[in-house]
């Protein structure tokens, strides 16, 4: 999977950046080899500097043969320097374990670095490893740090568990992030996340606020549950919600 | 009228201070790594805050529609802790190529010891290394040798003058360091450094070649809006509009821009990617409404002069 996804990525930044296309393959080759990790530094402070920020311009198959390589996987809404970023950290060949090396990095990135380490999440190896530092990525201020672990990922639906799969659909619910682009909302619904989610609706309407209608989405198998269609009707009763809006 | 303050620790501001530069014209700051007011005592300390400049605070001032860049470097007072800066030495390096880092700095000499001296000089040929700008503080005692001796040293170490910003100048090094070729950098900051009164007499004097105004607005008693009230001060004493424009705004520009990180199109032109992730954009640019010295709170009301 890995090599799929990294000769995937390759071949999306040369034909994106082709005048760049002989230092990224020498610079790979070295990390390939086992270079110091201070090249792999460099490489990910000058990959914006030579290559650019654009987005990665890809086609449907492109994102045909992402899904092929790792299931889930959707490059879109990447950029060609954090493709590069990505490609590094798959190519480069370390006595150090993958997990020790990420946090390293993640330590002293920048954001839109940190936007690309985790966005990679589902191209790594070991990813049971990488718990701890999932943990920090979702914990971030940064919305868009919390995005690229929550968004368009399959790391999520893959490996977490329940509660650490509730606490970043409630935390993107309080940082104003769309559900939606959640993979696995529907699949991963669970009883214990309906039951949070109704109580998180009560809490907005005691206070005068609105829910967005996709927090429904994972209540909807559960509305039914004696745990919860009480506090439903009473919402239907009260206006807050609709009967079409569970169906 | 759009701002840059090429010199403003917002790690230690609140965000009353993010809006009221925003809603004065503040459009791009520059955040120097600098000493917080205590020593750190750990090395691990330091790297965090370097993260934090170039991650976190970014984040946050973007989120006040401010452009965020900063500049990297160990200052001249935690030079003096040998294990400590020793420490930082060998994390520098990978954090100067980071995004939105637009030089070395601030570093130069505190007390001009034989170790500020070491690191200022080793941080001298990492920035050549690089081929990134360095800002230097100037010290606040001795101040006059101080600043010559600054500029030697970045002569001896092969700097190009036109690469170097020569920071907290006043009426008595200032023209030094232009004739030498330095930008000249002025930090309006009430009491220790210098009033925009003053200021604005400087620019009468010397024009708006070269030279940068800053707010260097910290944990101290200083002034968040200094480049502000700098420029409108001076376009009511009847400088030039040009020169007001090349000294808040283009001489900053053009010298932290040779890093290659600074860009204009930054603000006017945000490149989708950053609209969609991180930066909300300026209400200012967004709305064309003219740029008002306003902020929430007694504190800042009426208190045009900053002496």
């Amino acid at each position: 999977m890995t090599e799929t996804a990294a000769r995937l990525l390759s071949n999306w930044i040369v034909a994106q950046v082709p005048q760049h296309a002989d230092w990224l393959t020498q610079s790979l080759e070295g990390l390939a080899q086992g270079a110091p990790d201070r090249d792999l530094y460099i490489f990910l402070g000058l990959a914006p500097r030579k290559l650019g920020k654009a987005d990665l311009v890809l086609n449907a198959a492109d994102l045909a043969n992402a899904n092929a390589a790792r299931a889930g996987w959707s490059p879109s809404g990447w950029s060609v320097d954090g493709a590069a970023r990505v490609l590094a950290l798959l190519t480069a060949t370390s006595n150090r374990p993958f997990a020790e090396r990420f946090k390293d990095l993640r330590r002293t990135s920048d954001v839109a670095e940190m936007i690309a380490l985790y966005r990679g999440l589902p191209l790594y190896p070991e990813p049971e490893a990488l718990d701890f530092e999932v943990g920090e990525g979702l914990r971030s201020n940064i919305r868009a740090v919390f995005e690229a672990i929550a968004h368009h990922n399959p790391f999520p639906q893959d490996h977490f568990d329940d509660h650490r799969w509730n606490h970043m659909i409630l935390k993107a619910l309080f940082v104003g992030s769309e559900l939606s682009p959640i993979l696995g909302l529907r699949e991963r619904a669970n009883l214990e996340l309906a039951r949070i989610l109704v109580d998180y609706a009560e809490e907005r309407w005691a206070a005068g606020r609105a829910v967005t209608e996709e927090l429904w989405i994972p209540v909807r198998p559960f509305a039914d549950d004696p745990a919860i269609r009480d506090k439903l009707a009473d919402a239907i009763g009260k206006g807050h919600l609709t009967e079409e809006g569970l169906l | 009228m759009m701002f840059i303050d090429p010199h403003a620790h917002m790690i230690s501001r609140t965000t009353d201070d993010y809006e009221a530069m925003a809603a004065a014209g503040v459009v791009a700051l520059i955040e120097p790594a600098f000493w917080v007011g205590q020593p750190r005592t750990y090395v691990g300390t330091y790297v965090d805050y370097l993260s934090s400049i170039v991650g976190w605070e970014r984040f946050r001032a973007s989120q006040f529609g401010i452009r965020h860049y900063c500049t990297v470097g160990l200052n001249s007072k935690e030079a003096n802790n040998e294990e400590l800066a020793e420490g930082v030495m060998e994390w520098l390096p990978r954090f100067a190529l980071k995004e939105g880092v637009v030089a070395i700095g601030e570093i130069g000499y505190d007390e001009q010891t034989a170790l500020e001296d070491k690191y200022f000089r080793l941080q001298l040929a990492l920035a050549k290394e690089l081929n990134l700008p360095v800002m230097v503080h100037t010290p606040h005692r001795d101040k006059k040798r101080g600043t010559s001796r600054s500029m030697d040293v970045c002569e001896e170490m092969g700097l190009d003058p036109s690469m170097v910003i020569i920071d907290h100048n006043n009426e008595e090094t200032v023209a030094e360091a232009l004739q030498r070729g330095y930008w000249a950098g002025f930090s309006i900051y009430p009491s220790t450094k210098m009033g925009n009164v003053r200021m604005v007499e400087l620019l009468k004097q010397y024009g708006g070649e070269r030279i940068i105004v800053d707010s260097a607005c910290d944990w101290g008693i200083s002034d968040c809006l200094g480049v502000a009230k700098t420029a409108q001060l001076a376009l009511q004493s009847g400088i030039p509009p040009e020169t007001v424009h090349k000294v808040c705004y283009q001489n900053a520009l053009d010298a932290y821009g040779q890093s290659g990180q600074m860009n204009e199109q930054d603000w006017l032109n945000p490149p989708p990617i950053d609209q969609r992730t991180v930066y909300e954009g300026n209400s200012i640019l967004r709305g064309g409404r003219d740029p008002k010295i306003e902020a929430p709170g007694e504190r800042r009301a009426g208190q045009m002069l900053i002496e």
